[in-house]
């Protein structure tokens, strides 16, 4: 059972502002979700491995030479705040 | 609706500015909603380009749609969130470029369901679309204003992306032919990631010749997603009208519980039609499917929480007023996600932190592996699986959209597929009160011929994909 507690946790672990209204219309309709995920429970997973990938992957390498990426203006261009060339960032504190 | 041939013909006698000029107009003209954004100038600049110099690609001059989940350089993606708000994306996706060098024409974004995250298209910050045969319907989501734009003869092609069914269940509900093909065939470079190991973007048409042609154009490897696999084949070869010999399995895990029984009729009369073009069937089990939907949600969440990460404001889209850092991100992220996006983040963020990991996250992985051996080892015996796409037809706008797992239940058929990672083509086979019912045709790893061939002939022996909507 997700609480109301919890909801404020798990919305500041993804940083994600949830008003009481919001905690309120969410916590039943999370619940019934869980009560239905819980119905893996009763499948045989015993010496099962978990599957990250469908296919076998491996670090992909390639040379170590430049290529051509974003201008400072290309990657600047969504950036609502920017400044200097740089993109701004509210304050830490 | 025109054929990439019909449409070719019709370029060399006129010009590629006519036919553009003309689905511009139809898409201007339609109350079914399903672009978020037209790219009418750069569109008929690039028709007129065409038209001046020549162009020998094999999508030279025709129109296309593209899901806006995926980057266009120069064209907002919005991704159908207002957390994208004025983000214009600096470069192309892989599909993209591929497509420009095809001669392909960008005449739009697609309307979708918010970050992919639906059945429907309700959850657009756009508006729903509305389905071309029924307006009061849903289209199918998550690539709902795709397959509408194909349906209505807005565009005739256009692409999706698949992460749990998102191509296949609006073509099943818009009567057009869908596919999603084996994980790692085509680039994700540019495909604003929503559940990166279970997606691939998927071509639509109103064909199964013209699916195969779009999925040429854009299918190959590409150094820029590590995911992405060396050597698609050419696969518009695999278009014989021939099923002599091919053995077909019935998964009876599939026609279960809940399905509508004219979808089940239609899907079993598709069967006896391939029978009697020469193939066999026999019904297979595959005994870990009834938990694969609870599978796919929590995989699909856990990723989805990591992946939407980013959206913070600070370097592209939406930016309320500044507070600490903390406050802020807190802040964007509420103003700028939706309901439905914001249960996922939710619960896929629960789904990882410290307590639930294994009973969730790594319980699904490994329910993730036990359905993959259920594919393998159903695999020795037939070529295709063959099954529903959805369990019924387009279901009303509002209808489940207030009670989300009711929306998660109509992915059941769909789902196992991508945690799978095997192609799956959805096709036209029948209609239920005059809607349109899809059937899939599920391949082994890398074998879209397979699935292609069996579709094809199906289509070449039925009129089911001649059948319209309004």
């Amino acid at each position: 059972m997700i609480g109301k507690k919890d909801l404020e946790h798990i919305g500041w672990l993804a940083r994600l502002e949830l008003s009481e209204e919001d905690k309120e219309k969410y916590a039943p309709k999370l619940n019934s979700i869980l009560d239905y995920f819980g119905e893996i429970d009763k499948a045989d997973t015993e010496g099962v491995e978990p599957l990250y990938h469908v296919l076998p992957m491996s670090n992909v390498f390639r040379e170590d030479v430049p290529i051509k990426s974003l201008t400072q203006e290309e990657a600047l261009s969504n950036a609502p705040k920017n400044q200097d060339g740089f993109i701004k960032a509210p304050r830490m504190m | 609706m025109a054929s990439i041939n019909e449409l070719t013909e019709r370029i060399h006698a006129d010009s590629s500015e006519e036919i553009v000029a003309e689905y511009l107009g139809k898409i201007t003209k339609s109350k079914l909603n399903a672009f978020i954004t037209v790219s009418k100038e750069s569109a008929l600049s690039q028709a007129q380009e065409i038209d001046a110099k020549g162009h020998d690609g094999p999508l030279a001059g025709i129109p296309i749609a593209i899901k806006d989940n995926i980057s266009t350089k120069g064209i907002r993606t919005t991704c159908a969130s207002r957390i994208l708000t004025g983000y214009i994306p600096p470069y192309d996706a892989h599909v993209i470029e591929k497509l420009k060098n095809a001669g392909a024409v960008i005449i739009g974004k697609t309307n979708m369901d918010e970050f992919a995250m639906g059945s429907s298209t309700e959850t657009s910050f756009y508006g729903p679309t509305l389905n071309p045969w029924d307006n009061t319907r849903v289209p199918g989501g998550s690539s709902g204003g795709s397959a509408a734009a194909v349906a209505g003869g807005e565009a005739p092609l256009s692409l999706g992306s698949d992460t749990g069914g998102s191509v296949r269940c609006p073509a099943s509900f818009c009567g057009v032919v869908g596919l999603k093909p084996t994980y790692g065939v085509i680039s994700r470079y540019g495909l604003i990631s929503y559940a990166n190991s279970l997606e691939q973007i998927g071509p639509f048409a109103s064909s199964v010749r013209d699916v195969a042609t779009l999925f040429d154009v854009i299918a190959g490897h590409d150094p820029r997603d590590s995911t992405s696999v060396k050597g698609a084949g050419n696969y518009s070869l695999a278009l014989e009208n021939d099923v002599k010999g091919l053995k077909i399995g019935i998964p009876e895990e599939y026609f279960g519980e809940g399905i509508d029984r004219n979808v089940e009729k239609s899907v079993r009369d598709a069967i006896n039609t391939l029978e009697e073009l020469g193939a066999t069937s026999t019904e297979v089990k595959m005994p870990h499917t009834k938990y694969a939907l609870s599978a796919y949600y929590i995989i699909a969440m856990s990723e989805a929480s990591s992946n939407l990460a980013r959206f913070d404001g600070m370097r592209y889209g939406l930016r309320t007023e500044d507070q600490d850092w903390h406050t802020t991100f807190s802040h964007v992220r509420a103003a700028g996600f939706g309901d439905e996006v914001k249960r996922r983040i939710l619960l896929g963020t629960y789904a990882l932190s410290a307590g639930y990991l294994d009973k969730y996250y790594l319980k699904a992985l490994k329910i993730r592996t036990l359905i993959k051996q259920d594919f393998e080892r159903t695999f020795k015996d037939v070529d295709v699986l063959i099954a529903p796409t959805m369990p019924y037809p387009a279901f009303k706008i509002g209808e489940k959209i207030d009670d989300p797992l009711s929306l998660y239940l109509a992915d059941v058929e769909t789902v196992p597929i991508n945690l799978a990672g095997v192609p799956s083509l959805s096709i036209p086979c029948g209609t239920s009160g005059g809607l349109p019912i899809g059937m899939q045709v599920i391949g082994k790893h890398f074998d879209e011929a397979a699935i292609l061939r069996t579709a094809y002939t199906f289509e070449e022996n039925t009129d089911f994909h001649k059948t319209e909507g309004s």
